[in-house]
């Protein structure tokens, strides 16, 4: 590897950009691809190497794959997977230094500047707007997680509509199941049927019997690690909305 | 999630080149079976045999750093294959009965 090479996949990855770099492997020459940019200077890609870096993009797996000059290996670098956590509450504190271990790039949304504060959250980003403004500005898409932590339908549920409206890959919504059934039933009058709302999960995480807030982070975080690794049956891919939901409500049933 | 794993083993071999220090890069580029990291970890090697990341858990990563020091040696990249432990190879074998595929390159 060369060593601006080096420099340009370390430079461009702070940037957050998602890179795949190919690699001959019988010559060791190397191409660093920008799968998704519009523009770029990869007309000499042996035919198809750009679609399977796409393909190895999308589905944040490295892989190996035949082109016209032998086995070439796809690396994949993508920007870290997003948590959005809606509520500076207690739980939250817990929650967001074990989600960045897991390599999470945590956001705290919470207008309450009392609640989302540096002192209550060294180091996290920390955005002070309505939950409503602040997930639109942050462009959820299917690389990242929300959770709501608040307790409060005016915080949670604008949230909640717009993580429903995108294509988030895991919903969480803490509350117990009575909370959680009259948080659904106002959501279905905002016209979501059965089948979006099955994406909400709650009440949150998996049943660990946790009780401290330390042990509720475990738990809603094990939820996301196995909404993120089962995927689909293949195991190829992040999961699309669609069959997310039917994994969702066969769970829960 | 490797975003961690992959900036800090990439960093540290930007700063071991950044000190004059020769570096090699191995990297999984295929499983078969339970091997225990995914294809894309990464393994950096300094010619004085310190290294960081990791391509197996353990395993077999005092063979890829003796073939990371043939490769900054030489300059020639290398494709290692390591399969299930058998008698006569057991120092580089994988315990858990996968195999893996490693590829070796010096960073120029």
């Amino acid at each position: 590897m060369r060593r601006k090479l080096l420099e340009t996949l370390l430079a461009d990855g702070r940037a957050k950009r998602s890179m795949v770099l190919a690699t001959v492997l019988a010559s060791g020459e190397q191409t660093l691809i920008y799968p998704w940019d519009k523009r770029g200077e990869q007309d000499d890609l042996p035919p198809g190497l750009l679609e399977a870096a796409r393909t190895a993009s999308r589905n944040d797996r490295s892989t190996t794959v035949e082109t016209t000059r032998g086995e070439v290996f796809l690396r994949v670098f993508n920007p870290p997977l997003r948590l959005i956590v809606v509520g500076a509450v207690h739980i939250a504190q817990s929650l967001c230094p074990i989600a960045a271990m897991l390599g999470f790039d945590v956001t705290v949304v919470d207008p309450r500047t009392a609640f989302a504060s540096v002192e209550r959250f060294p180091g996290v980003n920390l955005v002070t707007e309505w939950p409503d403004q602040a997930l639109d500005f942050l462009a959820l898409d299917r690389r990242t997680a929300v959770v709501t932590l608040t307790h409060d339908p005016k915080l949670d549920e604008p949230a909640l509509v717009r993580a429903l409206a995108s294509e988030v890959f895991y919903i969480g919504a803490l509350g117990s199941k009575r909370t959680q059934a009259s948080r659904l039933s106002r959501l279905r009058e905002q016209g979501f049927d059965d089948r979006a709302l099955a994406r909400i999960r709650g009440p949150i995480g998996l049943d660990i019997a946790a009780q401290s807030t330390a042990e509720i982070a475990v738990s809603i975080t094990a939820e996301l690690v196995q909404t993120l690794r089962r995927r689909t049956p293949s195991g190829q891919s992040l999961p699309d909305p669609a069959s997310m939901q039917a994994t969702g409500s066969g769970r829960d049933a | 999630m490797t975003a961690l794993n992959h900036e800090h083993v990439l960093q540290q071999a930007a700063n071991w080149k950044n000190q004059g220090k020769a570096v090699a890069l191995a990297t999984v580029v295929s499983t078969w079976g339970s091997s225990p990291r995914p294809a894309g970890s990464q393994l950096a090697v300094n010619e004085d045999s310190a290294f960081v990341g990791s391509v197996s858990g353990g395993c077999v990563e005092s063979a890829v750093v003796q073939e990371a020091l043939a490769v900054i040696d030489d300059g020639k990249p290398r494709l290692l294959d390591f399969g299930v432990t058998n008698e006569s190879a057991w120092e580089v074998g994988l315990a858990c009965g996968g195999k893996i595929r490693v590829f070796v390159e010096r960073v120029e």
